[in-house]
């Protein structure tokens, strides 16, 4: 669900006044819209524009540059799978491959059901417990196809 | 069970709250653990502490006990029961807590006896979040000690003591601080370095989680030495039990008087704000990083001038690494002739090597520089996970160079490896065994490289791009034609590692050039 004006509107309010003495607060601010919204929507980006002084296009620069902001809500689930090397080394690959044909889901990508957004992480710092994931918020270590299985099935994911 | 109840003194038992031992089941443990304890009555008190980096035996408790601290692993929520039959909370005595996950006392296990542990001494041993345990243990001897040295004395013990930034550069720390001291300036800043991105890599993160009090000190040193009076920890997002661990020890530390103004009546000023990355590889090169402290893209800046001369909102800024911080105040506490005598060459002290990816054995390893790889993959890795012969171990990082089995016996310090054409990095050793495809590994590193590339630079931008073509050219065309492709894969890493702004364009050609040089075979078919 896309936020609605008037929220957005509160939510950036909100963050703006928040980190008013802080210097170069955007990416505070963009974590602050993020989480409490889902995502950054497109219509915050002029925003919080004017409220630092900022163009659109360089507020909307920094939300592109980095992963972890998303410009649409995820689904009801999120699952960050590892890709680095320490996971490789522990058979990453097949569990990415595991996880794309269970989910019917490429890395980046949302169910067009909104259950499950399947994301591609590089290194939760977990690597003597690879492979690792972060499933909805919680972290997992030594994550088997039957991790990704039993998460699925529990969401209601058809096989 | 009956004598048990009588008693008032809890037992305290803790259970890792680190990240590792969480994702392994260590929350079910401490809430099954609590549960069955109340239930039976017993009184006990459960602490949440660091993990001893023994990640295999993961989630690993210790009941406290006169006789040592008496450890059980790797336990399961559905243990529990079975552990408090057996008189978990007796461990300590004779007939006590004998059960099959029993380790016995902890300091005693093969894995930490040979450890030289200096700068993670306290991981896994203190409550993260009291700070009285923190000083208990050593804390803060450091910060009294440098509250009554002149600035530049403070400079000099961390240069005499040979500290090389930890994150991955190895510039000497004392030097960096002493540019900065030598500024005349109205606002100087430390920057702490908490991007831990590096593949492999979790020193940073346990410190945090186990330690926190210990990079707080280390950054109010620092500021101290060099006359700056705001920190920043620049801490990746994809380490929120990190965030919460320095959130509450920030808090602590700042309602004990060793943040803020006139900290611990020294006549100084210091606080720490910790300000969220979100999910950029690049960030943790020292200039993206202030690029995105300031709130901007995290594109590289050119350098001159150097961040201890114009960094963070154009400020001197000391820029390190958590390791490296968390390091300094063993270094004032015991004095810099103690760390320097540990290392070799020109590495000097203890470094905290990580073992990862397919190992029997993963975890921490701090030791004084010079260990060998064979002694780090065998003896503390027990060789791989799989049972299957170990062929490479990647060090330092997506950045850093393969290593084949035949080279096992260089030693793990910074001018060694360089003689190997790789790197040290962070520390972090990942493992592979023969079933690793290395021509798949050089054409991740590109690819991981094109991802990842902030775009300021055109070898590091296109040439990643271009690399994982070639990689997929070679690998798609008939064995006779391929050396040309090789060839040329080769020229490309040359453009990159001269004419990249940054070590992530510099020093991808590491990974590639190493596998096109001791696995050739894997790029031919």
């Amino acid at each position: 669900m896309t936020p609605d004006r008037s929220s957005i509107e509160r939510c950036v309010d909100a963050a703006v006044t928040r980190t008013r003495n802080e210097p170069g607060p955007l990416l505070e601010i963009l974590h602050s819209v993020q989480n409490q919204l889902g995502c950054v929507p497109a219509e915050s980006v002029p925003l919080i524009a004017d409220a630092l002084n900022l163009s659109r296009a360089e507020v909307h620069g920094v939300v592109r540059f980095y992963h972890h902001f998303r410009e649409q809500p995820a689904g009801q689930h999120t699952i960050k799978l590892c890709r680095a090397e320490a996971c490789q080394a522990m058979n990453g690959e097949a569990l990415a491959e595991f996880a794309r044909e269970r989910l019917q889901l490429d890395f980046g990508e949302t169910r067009a059901d909104g259950k499950v957004t399947l994301e591609a992480v590089y290194c939760l710092g977990n690597c003597a417990c690879a492979p690792s994931a972060m499933i909805d918020g919680q972290l997992h270590g030594r994550v088997d196809p039957q991790t990704i299985a039993e998460c699925a099935a529990g969401w209601g994911v058809p096989e | 069970m009956s004598a048990r109840a009588t008693v008032t003194a809890p037992t305290t038992i803790m259970v890792p709250g680190d990240a590792g031992a969480v994702s392994l089941g260590a929350e079910a443990v401490a809430r099954e653990l609590a549960r069955e304890c109340h239930r039976r009555e017993l009184p006990h008190r459960i602490v949440r502490n660091g993990s001893r980096g023994l990640y295999w035996l993961e989630p690993l408790i210790e009941v406290v006990t006169d006789a040592g601290r008496i450890a059980y692993g790797p336990v399961r929520a559905a243990d529990i029961p079975s552990l408090l039959d057996k008189g978990l909370l007796d461990a300590g005595l004779r007939e006590g807590g004998q059960h099959a996950l029993r380790l016995g006392d902890i300091e005693g296990h093969e894995w930490l006896r040979g450890q030289q542990r200096l700068t993670a001494a306290r991981i896994g041993i203190v409550d993260p979040t009291d700070i009285d345990d923190y000083i208990a243990h050593g804390g803060y001897v450091g910060l009294s000690t440098a509250a009554t040295m002149p600035a530049g004395d403070i400079v000099r013990a961390v240069t005499e003591s040979g500290l090389r930034g930890r994150g991955g550069a190895a510039f000497p720390t004392g030097i960096k601080w002493q540019t900065v001291h030598d500024q005349t300036a109205a606002q100087k800043y430390i920057a702490c370095n908490a991007d831990e991105g590096d593949s492999g890599t979790f020193s940073d993160r346990m410190l945090m989680e186990g330690d926190p009090f210990a990079l707080i000190e280390g950054m109010t040193i620092a500021g101290l030495a060099v006359g700056a009076t705001q920190g920043f920890i620049y801490l990746r997002v994809e380490y929120p039990h990190a965030a919460r661990a320095l959130a509450l020890a920030l808090r602590v530390a700042r309602e004990r008087g060793y943040l803020g103004r006139n900290l611990r009546d020294s006549g100084r000023d210091f606080d720490i704000t910790v300000r969220l990355g979100a999910g950029a590889y690049i960030c943790g090169e020292e200039t993206s990083m202030l690029e995105s402290l300031e709130g901007r893209r995290g594109e590289v800046r050119v350098r001159p001038p150097l961040p201890a001369i114009k960094g963070l909102f154009g400020q001197p800024t000391v820029v390190n690494n958590v390791v490296t911080l968390a390091t300094v105040p063993l270094i004032l506490a015991r004095g810099a002739a103690f760390y320097r005598d540990f290392g070799v060459g020109k590495s000097r002290g203890t470094i905290p090597l990580q073992l990862a990816g397919n190992v029997k054995r993963g975890g921490l390893v701090e030791r004084a520089f010079g260990m060998t790889v064979n002694e780090l993959v065998y003896d503390y890795g027990g060789g791989s996970a799989t049972g299957r012969p170990v062929r490479a171990v990647q060090i330092g990082g997506p950045l850093g160079a393969y290593l084949p089995a035949s080279q096992f016996d260089t030693p793990l310090e910074y001018e060694a490896l360089a003689a190997r054409d790789g790197l040290l990095g962070h520390g972090g050793v990942v493992v592979f065994d023969d079933s690793v495809d290395m021509a798949r590994m050089a054409r991740y590193a590109l690819e991981f490289c094109a991802i990842e590339s902030c775009g300021k630079c055109t070898p590091c931008r296109v040439g990643s791009t271009r690399g994982v073509e070639l990689v997929d050219r070679i690998l798609a065309s008939s064995n006779g034609s391929r050396t040309g492709d090789i060839e040329l894969l080769d020229e490309l890493c040359d453009t990159m590692a001269n004419g990249s702004l940054c070590g992530l364009g510099g020093l991808t050609p590491f990974p590639v050039r190493s596998a096109l040089k001791h696995f050739r075979d894997d790029f031919l078919g």
